[in-house]
This record gives C-alpha cells, structure tokens and sequence, in this order.
C-alpha cells in the first residue's frame, strides 16, 4: 500500500507538522512501556520493547502486518489479557505507577487509558445518545449533567452536527465513519489521560478518515494518544513521534523510534529506511 | 368435542356415563377440559418463571465465571440432565422435593398469603401445581440453560472488548452487551421450555393430585394438566371417551402451536430493533 508513496513528501508532510508543541492541558505524566515481551502460548509475538509516551502527544506505530504493533498497544491498557493463551512480561507505567502490578484494579486503568478499535463497534441495543454514555454505565461512575457531557463528546469526536437530531436513533443506523466517531465520544466520555487507536480508520472512506484525522489532533491537546497505522501519510499527518516495529522471523521488536519528521525524512535503521520509503511491507 | 361445543374447552367436568360394561349410565356424559386447561397454563408457567432466572444464571456462569478447567464437565452434566427421562424426575419430585417443597409452599402461604395466588382454603400443601410446577422447572432448566449457554456464547467478540476498553467490570459488560444481544435466542430458549412444561406427561400425573377444578391456588394440592388428564383416562376409557382425550390432546397442541407462535413474533420483532 505504500509502494508508490514519494518519501520526500512524507517527510515534508512530518515537516509541516513538527512545529506543534505537544498538548499543555493534557492529564498526567504520559505512559512509559518498559522492555514489555508478549507471548501468545508459546509463539514470543513481541520482544522487549521499551517506549516513553509523553503527556499530550500522538505517537503512531508503523509496520507490515504481523509485526506485534497491534499486540503492544493491546498490552498497554491490559487489554492483551483477554486472549486465553496470552502472556506478557515487562512493566507500563500511568503516571509512576506499574499498571501490571498486583492490586492493580484493571477496570480504572482501562477507565484512564482508552481503547477505539480498528473495527467500529457502537453497542447495537443502544442509542446514539446511551452508547456516548455507556462508559458512565459500564464502569458503574456518577454524572450529574449527562446532556452537557454527551454534546461535548460528541463535539469532541466531531459527530455533533450530525447525530443531534437523532439522537435517539440506533448506533447501528449510522455510517461505518460515524459509527467509529460514535466509538470516540463514547471513550471520551469517561474523560481517559491516553487514547489507544488501533487502526481507527482502516475500515473508512477518506472523508471519514480526514474528520477522525482532525478529531486526533483536537484530543492531543488534552490527551495522549497512540495509534496504529498502515498508512504512512496518516502517520506524516497527524503524529509528533513515530515507533517503527518489524517482525522479520524473529519476534516482533521496534526498531526505531523518534520525532516523526525525524523517521521520515532522516532514519538511522535502513529497515526504517526501507519501509518508509515503500520498499518493502 | 363437536357436542360439547366451547364447554369442552370451559367446561370443569369430566364425566364418562358409560360403565366398563358398555352400558350407558343414567347421567348424560360431560367432558370438560377447563380445569386442566388452566392447570396445564398454571404449571408451566410456575415452571417457567422458576426454571428460566435459574437457567439464564446457570448460562452465564458457564460461560463467564466458571474456571475453564471444569467447564467441559459442567457443560457435559448440563447436557446429560437434559436426557433424563421424565419418569425419574417424577419420581424424585414425588420421593425427595415433596417434603421439602411443601416446606416452601407453607413459608410462601405464611408470608405472602394475602396475595390471592398464595392463599390457600385448605391447609393441604402437598401434591400441589407449586411442587408440579417446581418439577418442572427443573426438568426445563437443562434445555433452556442449553440454549441460553449456545446464544451467550455466540456474543460478538469486538463488542465484550469494547465494553471492557471503556471500564466495565464482568457483571456490567453481561448486563450492556450480552444480555441484550442474547435476549430473543433466551426467549425461544424460554418458549421451548415452556413448551415443554405444557406437553409434559408424567412428571405431573406423578407428583400432582389430579382433580377437576379450576384451581387458582398453586400452593393447594388440588390441579392437573391435560397431558396428565390423558394418561389418567386412557387404560379404562370408552370409545367415546377416547374421542374426547384425543381432543383434549389436539387443543394442547393447538396450544403449543400458539405459545410457539408468539414466541416466533416476539423474537422476530426484537431482532427488527436492531441487533
């Protein structure tokens, strides 16, 4: 997919976009990953991997498939732990605080570092207005002013303007891009320090892409986001720092990371090198 | 069924004037199906809404607490119970729950005897639709936790993980996302034990003491149901008698051909609202 993607306008694209300064209203210190390993039963999926999320940043994750990018991101809000045979080893680290450690309740780490998945999957038996709220409900939190809370996430994920009138209606009336929006202000809602994105747009058209695109920039003022992609311009576009991992038979590992107009325009690793300027993967 | 009319469906009498001898006797014969058409409805209701809670819990236990380790076991019981035959359940209810259900009958009359479904006129708590009803329940509880078990487990992965991405605890991603979308497969599985409850033969002629009045009281030993109506009549029925039990039989199913048609309405128009 990435084949044809001139380098120098990737790197011009991170260019443009390196003058940002990081989200100063953001919550919290960020989130540091340390040598983190994952297992799925006895395949070693991804290897010590160690990674500083600073507090009101967006950091993308490129690489070819199967390269334990999407793994990762899975172990950083526990999420990971859900597949019956998988492991994982290594610290991360909210605030100071190991989230992996015993006593550890997993429901307010998930509550504080968000998840929207790369498929959008809005509660069907809900409506528009229920499913932004759902977080309230789920994780069992006590809101006075919903209506305000609801109108501002929405806001937020820039759906407003078009589910105002129906808000009643169905999540799965919407659109593919408004149902993943509506996935959005439905993390929002419980007002996390850190996003995780697992290839939020990879199942949209690209006008949905461009509005979620300009929802991510929005959040980073006020969280921490890290996304998943397969697309070398999104990365270019919306990210300040860029990690990029590679399988290639062994396990999984990042081979390199650092500002994303860094990445793209002057990488150490040839792999780096290579697949960003679409030589391979 | 053709003489008695509509009283053959209202009718709380059951009387053959034909004697064993094929003389007719004095009194014209009444056939009347009333009385076990309520108890019929009675005790597989009773069944139900004791049999279905119990189940759904069972489901989700099965499919969301238990250690994997015990699972298949559990599983496999579930399924073996499902294959007892009902005479055993009879039995066992008439032999081991009696006493113990009558126990519950009179704790139910004592503290919610002032509604009228847990008064009784006379204090006889024994063989009573409750204990049936009880029976029952838990002859349908291994389908339906079958069924209900089958559609929990179906829940569609990405959405459990959304409910846990967004903070949820086990118990509040059951009640937003698997309840929901298990909700019409539970209430075919439900119908399915209803419908069971409503054919069953033996269970009930076993444990119920079997007489001929509209009885609105579950906890008095006094009720029937048509299938059990059935087997009391056929060994020593006239031919004509036997006319009327077969029409006792085509009303039952008549009956469970329109349970299982609401049942059909209810899912499709749940399914409709979105899933």
């Amino acid at each position: 997919m990435t084949e044809n993607v001139n380098p120098s306008s990737l790197a011009s694209i991170a260019a443009g976009n390196a003058n940002r300064a990081p989200g100063k209203n953001a919550l919290g210190t960020g989130l540091e990953a340390r040598s983190v390993h994952a297992w799925f039963g006895k395949n070693h999926a991804l290897a010590d991997v160690s990674l500083d999320f600073a507090a009101g940043t967006v950091t993308a994750l490129i690489g070819p498939s199967g390269c334990g990018k999407s793994t990762f991101i899975r172990t950083l809000n526990r999420m990971h732990e859900f597949i019956p045979t998988a492991a994982m080893a290594g610290e991360v680290l909210l605030d100071g605080k190991d989230i992996y450690a015993s006593g550890v309740d997993v429901t307010k780490i998930r509550l504080k570092i968000g998840m929207v998945f790369q498929k959008p999957n809005p509660f069907p038996s809900m409506t528009i207005g229920e499913n932004v709220l759902s977080g309230l409900k789920l994780a069992q939190l006590k809101q006075n002013n919903k209506d305000e809370l609801m109108e501002e996430c929405l806001i937020r994920a820039g759906l407003w303007n078009e589910v105002k009138d129906r808000l009643g209606a169905h999540g799965g009336s919407l659109s593919g891009g408004q149902q993943q929006r509506l996935c959005i202000a439905r993390s929002l809602a419980v007002n996390p320090q850190v996003l995780l994105m697992d290839e939020p747009c990879s199942a949209l058209d690209p006008g949905s892409t461009l509005r979620i695109e300009e929802t991510i920039r929005e959040l980073s003022e006020t969280m921490t986001v890290i996304i998943v992609t397969h697309n070398m311009q999104q990365a270019a576009r919306i990210s300040d720092y860029t990690a990029f991992f590679l399988a290639d038979g062994h396990p999984g590992m990042m081979i390199e990371t650092g500002p994303t107009s860094q990445i793209f325009s002057n990488p150490k690793d040839k792999r780096t090198e290579n697949y960003v300027t679409g030589r391979f993967g | 069924m053709a003489r008695e009319g509509l009283s053959f469906i209202t009718g709380y009498e059951w009387y053959s004037s034909i004697n064993s001898d094929g003389s007719t006797g004095e009194d014209p014969s009444v056939y009347g199906i009333g009385a076990m058409l309520i108890g019929t409805i009675i005790t597989a209701l009773i069944a139900v809404s004791i049999g279905v809670p119990i189940s759904i819990a069972a489901a989700l236990y099965l499919n969301f607490y238990v250690p994997t380790a015990i699972r298949g076991f559990l599983v496999g019981v579930i399924d073996l119970m499902a294959a007892f035959p009902s005479i055993l359940f009879g039995l066992w209810g008439f032999n081991v729950l009696m006493p113990s259900g009558e126990y519950w009958a009179k704790l139910l009359h004592k503290y919610l005897g002032w509604i009228p479904l847990f008064d009784v006129s006379t204090p006889f708590f024994s063989r009573s639709p409750f204990i049936a009803g009880l029976v029952l329940a838990i002859m349908i509880i291994p389908i339906v936790t079958s069924i209900a078990r089958e559609v929990f487990s179906q829940t569609p992965l990405d959405r459990i993980q959304a409910a846990y991405a967004l903070g949820a605890t086990k118990w509040t991603m059951i009640r937003a996302v698997v309840l929901p979308f298990g909700y019409s497969g539970v209430v075919g599985g439900a119908m399915l034990g209803l419908g069971r409850a409503m054919g069953e033969t033996v269970a009930v002629f076993t444990v119920l003491n079997i007489i001929f009045q509209a009885n609105f009281q579950i906890l008095l030993g006094a009720g029937g149901n048509v299938a059990s109506l059935i087997i009391l009549k056929f060994g020593e029925a006239s031919a004509e008698e036997i006319k009327a039990l077969m029409a006792a039989g085509l009303i039952l199913f008549l009956l469970t051909l329109l349970v299982n048609m609401l049942a059909d309405l209810l899912v499709s128009r749940t399914v409709k609202q979105g899933r």
